[in-house]
């Protein structure tokens, strides 16, 4: 069987993810032994219309990259979208908090109205194109990545993670970050990083999305308990979790 | 000459961004050289307003998945100097350790990674790994060093989580400094075979020479990526506080490209690690200025080619230094300290080295610390002035050469700068004709 051809694609992102690929070393250079790369542009200068799998990093900012973004999912027979700027808009999102013209105003002053300053609220990949498999996090996490990839390489199919941020820092003897007094979002977080966050001395804020039906009594009850308010976490969601429309906290 | 030549790059290659080339060419006479930036913007100095002081490292830091260490560090500076935050000596100490493994995982990526498929006339990386096996894995090691290195005091290696206002929030073990600087030792000979392939490529570096300004941090005593002032090849030895930095950089709207691009005592200046070499040579250490010499660099080199080599001096430098840093930290043991910080109104800067050159932010707080404005100044923008310079000087220098060659030689001319668009905060959207 030929091996399936990988094109690996960016919209507006840091082009974090794409270096969570470099950053497998080796194994990536295992990875290269099952699937052939066609397209890449910030690691190849080979070009190619024609691929099995696309890997979309990066959030949609304008008409013409929800155009582009249409055009890559009706070549690819696979869609994968790597990345909170991908899987839920990420921080960009934050932007849509704003009144755009506002924003723009913001960051170029006097020349804000220049028609090339246009921007459109932040969307995922998921709200444009249908998407057949999302790596989530912020970076995404490269494990996760190489367990999709070679799952389709392999025809079967990869399970995403269904539990919360909390599991993994019970299992790695983390201490909870409200015992330090902060509002952490792994209550009701996506697992399946491992939680370096609270594990380096930080809070989690959510990079990877909800968990699959938050337990929202148990996340209040949290609140409660620490003596901290609902507010507060909603506030924290909006740095990963801000939606199309503006959040009023 | 009689030549006429259409170079177009849509999307220049291996490079952390977009950018696009257009050379236009008719009889011999150069009509038309651009540089284009179509980077789709995503306004950061407006999405933190509203975010808490706890917040802005964490927004701030997705500017560059590449440089994520840089951001982190001058968004926790500036937040720091806003609120009068002073931290520990140990912190400071243990900041410019971990900085160095984004400068050695940086570079390490661009030399081997982006550049050297030119130097080798391949289009990646990747058939590299079974014409010169050797050569990758010395490069995938001395790679994944900077990363492992970056984890173990950043908490991961992109996007750090253990940086915080006011210190660490989880320090080091001392076993764990033991073991990373056993593996800085040994890392110096692969970094030696490195600097000998591309001395043995270095023929293929295009001599081409052209006079700018060059700015970069200097600090009296050492080869500085965070601490020191801001100095330039245009200045002597004067220099210029942090704090001042908006009348240095000069950002404007540039009507070719539509970017805001910086310019100081010329039409445009350099920043990176080829502008901190020139101002900083004397202080390297001595393996990194044994490299130096080894490829004939010095402070008066003007060839923006050799930013690679000035890479690969600088990636020794840093694992010496690192070297060094670990014993000294040792000296002294790691002592816990928790962050403590109270939030208060003020303004503050932070600054320092980005692997790609100089790098500046800026945020306001009301007294509850909530952002109420920011200015990022990163270094990709304050190249690309230079970068359309250094293009309309070498374009007609070339011209009797192939249009492959040109548009090549072009594309490693961008390359040579290690671009980061994606950090272009600033960049506008281009409408191309």
């Amino acid at each position: 069987m030929a091996k399936p051809t990988v094109a690996i694609f960016d919209f507006a992102c840091c082009e974090g993810c794409q270096l969570q690929i470099v950053n497998m070393e080796e194994e990536l250079l295992d990875l290269l032994t099952i699937v052939q790369p066609v397209e890449w542009r910030e690691a190849m200068s080979d070009r190619s219309d024609e691929y099995d799998i696309a890997i979309v990093e990066g959030s949609i900012t304008r008409s013409e990259d929800e155009d582009r973004l249409r055009k890559i999912r009706e070549r690819a027979k696979i869609l994968i979208a790597i990345g909170a700027c991908a899987t839920t808009g990420g921080v960009n999102k934050l932007k849509n908090n704003f009144d755009l013209a506002d924003v723009r105003r913001c960051v170029y002053g006097d020349k804000a109205g220049l028609p090339h300053l246009r921007t459109a609220p932040t969307k995922s990949a998921p709200e444009v194109v249908k998407v057949d498999y999302c790596v989530h996090g912020c970076p995404m996490n490269d494990r996760e990545f190489s367990y999709v990839v070679r799952c389709l390489a392999m025809g079967t199919e990869p399970v995403e993670k269904n539990y919360p941020v909390c599991v993994e820092c019970k299992m790695r003897g983390t201490i909870c970050r409200y015992e330090y007094n902060e509002i952490c979002l792994g209550p009701i977080t996506r697992g399946g990083c491992n939680a370096p966050c609270p594990a380096g001395g930080g809070f989690c804020y959510g990079c990877r999305g909800y968990v699959p039906e938050p337990n929202v009594n148990a996340a209040k009850e949290v609140m409660e308990r620490y003596g901290r308010t609902v507010e507060e976490l909603k506030g924290r969601l909006l740095l990963f979790n801000s939606t199309q429309e503006p959040t009023n906290v | 000459m009689s030549k006429t030549l259409s170079v177009d790059v849509h999307h220049v290659t291996r490079v952390e961004g977009h950018g696009n080339i257009r050379v236009r060419a008719r009889d011999g006479v150069v009509e038309q050289v651009q540089w284009q930036v179509p980077e789709a913007p995503r306004f950061f100095e407006a999405m933190v307003r509203g975010r808490s002081w706890e917040e802005i490292q964490i927004v701030a830091c997705r500017i560059c998945g590449i440089c994520s260490f840089a951001h982190s560090l001058a968004s926790i500076k500036a937040v720091e100097a806003a609120m009068g935050v002073e931290v520990s000596e140990q912190t400071d100490k243990l900041r410019i350790l971990a900085y160095g493994g984004e400068q050695l995982e940086s570079h390490v990526l661009h030399v081997g990674y982006l550049v050297a498929p030119d130097l080798l006339g391949v289009k990646s990386v990747v058939p590299l790994a079974s014409t010169h096996p050797d050569v990758v894995k010395t490069v995938i090691r001395a790679h994944r060093l900077g990363n492992e290195w970056m984890e173990m005091l950043g908490g991961r290696r992109t996007h750090p989580v253990s940086f915080r206002v006011g210190g660490f929030g989880r320090l080091p073990s001392e076993d764990e400094l033991r073991s990373l600087q056993d593996r800085l030792r040994k890392a110096v000979p692969d970094l030696k075979r490195i600097a000998e392939v591309l001395l043995s490529l270095a023929d293929r570096i295009p001599a081409f020479e052209r006079e700018t300004e060059y700015i970069a941090l200097v600090h009296p005593k050492e080869y500085t990526f965070y601490h020191g002032e801001i100095g330039s090849t245009d200045m002597g030895g004067e220099l210029v506080g942090i704090q001042e930095f908006e009348s240095v950089v000069n950002e404007y709207v540039s009507p070719q490209s539509t970017a805001k691009w910086t310019r100081w005592h010329r039409d445009s200046y350099a920043v990176g690690a080829l502008a901190r070499f020139k101002l900083n040579a004397a202080k390297l250490r001595p393996l990194a200025a044994q490299t130096a010499r080894m490829f004939g660099l010095s402070p008066d080199c003007t060839n923006p080619y050799m930013n690679s080599i000035a890479q690969v001096v600088e990636a020794v430098e840093v694992v010496e230094a690192g070297i060094e840093q670990i014993d000294d930290l040792l000296t002294r043991g790691i002592r816990p300290e928790r962050p403590r910080v109270v939030p208060r109104a003020g303004t503050g800067v932070g600054c320092v080295e980005a692997p790609r050159g100089i790098l500046f932010h800026k945020y306001s707080f009301d007294s509850n610390g909530i952002c109420t404005g920011a200015n990022i100044c990163i270094p990709t923008n304050q190249n690309h002035a230079n970068i359309q310079k250094d293009f309309e000087a070498l374009v007609p220098r070339i011209l009797d050469r192939t249009e492959d060659e040109i548009r090549l030689m072009l594309e490693m001319l961008v390359r040579a700068y290690d671009p980061c668009i994606s950090c272009s905060t600033h960049f506008l959207r281009v409408e191309f004709v």
